[in-house]
């Protein structure tokens, strides 16, 4: 491209990477800051980590946190797909638009207005069956039906890509749909779909507006106790469990792109044995 | 293909109890494929199209002291018959449809409608919106396009620190913010030290602050559409501009911006549609003066326990989206189509 523009491209690149880490260096930073008040740097000292540990309101929540993320995205992922298997492959039937307009819709539905609509729906169930109980099991459902449709949209694209040819084979060689779905289908899409289980995870575990409307007495999730803490003002604690937080995701997001490359890297290699050993 | 005869025999043993599945349902009568459309249906009606009813049907209750807090929409003239079916065969059951709520948002003692309390909340959400999305737009697009021209190494690296960001918590990212813009925040202790100020600015619980994390929170939606776009354009046609002696600045604003218009529209809906009714933010950054519609809805729900109100109100929010959010699915449909 022109020269005249690419230094000005360049600049704006600098400073929005700079916009988008900075707030997190100085987070990460400050979370070694031996001083109660965040930004007044006291010297080095790790001993937030160590309140951290020892703080049980934390760790209850974050394992509570992390089972409705287990179990919802679990859920999320078979129902994703499934939508996402019948929008692409099964053509026009009687309601898919009405399908299709309620898998996208909590996508662009705020939050606030999903978790006020989910708490109403469980409030009127328990009132004509008494059942469910708000707490986890409501959080696990909230979040099954908000995830399903991010997974949904994921799968949807990645099933219209679909090589039909290996399907088409399959078929031709007698195999019946069922058969198909999961000998051919389900294996070539494993990758989207682990990628689909990871981004409905992500989603569920960090949610606050929609978890804050259908939690019940007791169940409080991580995000739900930060924001509480928050709240008040800065406390080096967050900090602390904020820094733990980004050094997980970097290490688990690094650690899959470059994954996914040498996988990318490995497939077309075998594809290409495969078109020798045929010729 | 074949050589891997390890796993094709592992999945050969799971197919025949998929069939058998197929078996069981044709026998009850069920096709397959009408059971495979139905799980996610049912799924989505159960907890999606039936919550949303129930906060259409709440928001024509009016506010009542009962638990719930709300009057009920059916009403039996005979109040010997105690169920409402038994009032609903005998025909004396009266729907009552109230628009007390609807009417509660534009009128408020003293105020003209165009200055209660909801409206300007109202207001403030689409304007605050607005320009967040003209930003995140303005930063993001060279920062896409950016992207989108640099080499494939250097653009997976960045693009990966482009999703990081969106992969940690939205709160603490907020958070971080705290940090930064309070009155002894880092901002304006390195500012004073710097001599730039003497003393500090205040930032924390501005509409400012809410600007900041907004945009912060969004740029990475605004991004990723933009990229995607700009990443599969034709470079050919700047070529032949170039070749036909139009200068770079006016081919990327009569070549690039009209291509990669989707992509804008995309990105624009995508940082538009959850700002308006964004609820961290203002709450965190914002302080009490930065009246925001999200956060209107939840103090009416838990503070005033008016219900009803409440549901107006998320109502009027997405009457107020129906707009940006067809726009965005036409556009997404037409990518959809344009990629098949």
């Amino acid at each position: 491209m022109s020269k005249r523009l690419s230094w000005f491209i360049i600049l704006v690149l600098i400073l929005g990477y700079f916009f988008l880490y900075g707030p997190i260096v100085s987070l990460i930073f400050f979370s070694f800051n031996a001083s109660k008040l965040v930004t007044v740097w006291g010297g080095f000292s790790t001993k937030w980590y160590g309140e951290l540990i020892g703080d049980d309101q934390v760790i209850t929540a974050f394992l509570l946190s992390l089972r409705i993320a287990l179990i919802s995205s679990t859920i999320a992922t078979i129902l994703g797909t499934i939508a996402g298997y019948v929008l692409a492959r099964f053509g026009l039937f009687r309601g898919r638009t009405v399908l299709s307009g309620m898998v996208t819709a909590p996508l662009v539905m705020p939050e606030v207005i999903t978790g006020l609509s989910m708490l109403l729906l469980f409030v009127q169930m328990q009132q004509l069956f008494g059942w469910p109980t708000r707490g986890s099991l409501t959080i696990t459902i909230a979040h099954i039906t908000f995830t399903m449709s991010y997974i949904a949209v994921v799968m949807q694209s990645r099933f219209s890509t679909l090589d039909i040819s290996l399907v088409e084979a399959a078929q031709d060689l007698g195999a019946r749909p069922l058969k198909v779905f999961f000998v051919i289908t389900l294996p070539i899409v494993a990758p989207a779909i682990v990628s689909g289980f990871l981004l409905g995870f992500t989603i569920s575990i960090d949610d606050l507006v929609i978890t804050s409307f259908t939690s019940g007495p007791g169940a409080n999730t991580l995000p739900m106790v930060i924001f509480s803490k928050v709240r008040l003002g800065l406390n080096p604690e967050i900090n602390a469990l904020a820094s733990l937080i980004i050094a997980v995701v970097a290490t688990g997001v690094v650690a899959s792109t470059i994954y996914m490359a040498q996988a990318e890297k490995r497939r077309q290699r075998d594809m290409q044995m495969a078109v020798q050993a045929n010729e | 293909m074949s050589n891997d005869a390890s796993i094709q025999g592992g999945r050969l043993r799971r197919a025949p109890g998929a069939q058998s599945i197929g078996r069981v349902l044709r026998a009850l009568g069920v096709q397959p494929r009408l059971a495979v459309i139905l799980i996610p249906y049912v799924w989505l009606v159960l907890f999606f199209m039936i919550p949303f009813l129930i906060v259409l049907k709440i928001s024509f209750a009016e506010l009542a002291i009962a638990q719930p807090p709300y009057s009920p929409l059916l009403v039996c003239a005979d109040p010997e018959i105690s169920s409402t079916w038994l009032c609903f065969v005998e025909g004396k059951i009266s729907v009552h449809l109230s628009t007390k709520s609807y009417v509660g948002i534009v009128s408020e003692y003293g105020k003209p409608f165009y200055d209660t309390l909801y409206v300007r909340a109202y207001w403030n959400s689409v304007v605050t919106a607005f320009f967040s999305t003209i930003l995140c737009l303005l930063i993001g697009y060279p920062m896409a396009y950016g992207i989108a021209r640099s080499s494939s190494t250097v653009r997976n690296l960045l693009m990966m620190m482009i999703i990081l960001p969106f992969w940690t918590s939205f709160l603490i990212r907020i958070y971080a913010w705290m940090g930064l813009l309070k009155d002894s925040g880092v901002i304006n202790n390195a500012l004073i030290w710097l001599g730039v100020i003497d003393s500090p600015l205040s930032m924390m619980n501005t509409q400012f602050a809410v600007y900041v994390g907004i945009v912060y929170s969004y740029l990475p939606f605004m991004i990723l559409p933009l990229y995607a776009n700009l990443e599969k354009m034709d470079l050919t046609l700047l070529e032949a501009a170039a070749d036909l002696g139009c200068k770079p600045l006016k081919a990327f604003f009569v070549i690039t911006v009209p291509l990669s218009l989707p992509g804008i529209v995309a990105g624009s809906m995508l940082v538009f549609i959850p700002a308006v009714g964004e609820y961290v933010i203002p709450e965190l950054l914002g302080g009490s003066n930065t009246v925001m519609i999200g956060r209107e809805l939840v103090n009416v729900f838990y503070q005033n326990r008016d219900w009803p109100a409440a549901c107006a109100l998320a109502i009027a929010v997405l009457i107020l989206l129906v707009v940006p959010i067809t726009l965005y699915q036409y556009y997404q449909n037409k990518e959809a189509e344009a990629g098949k």
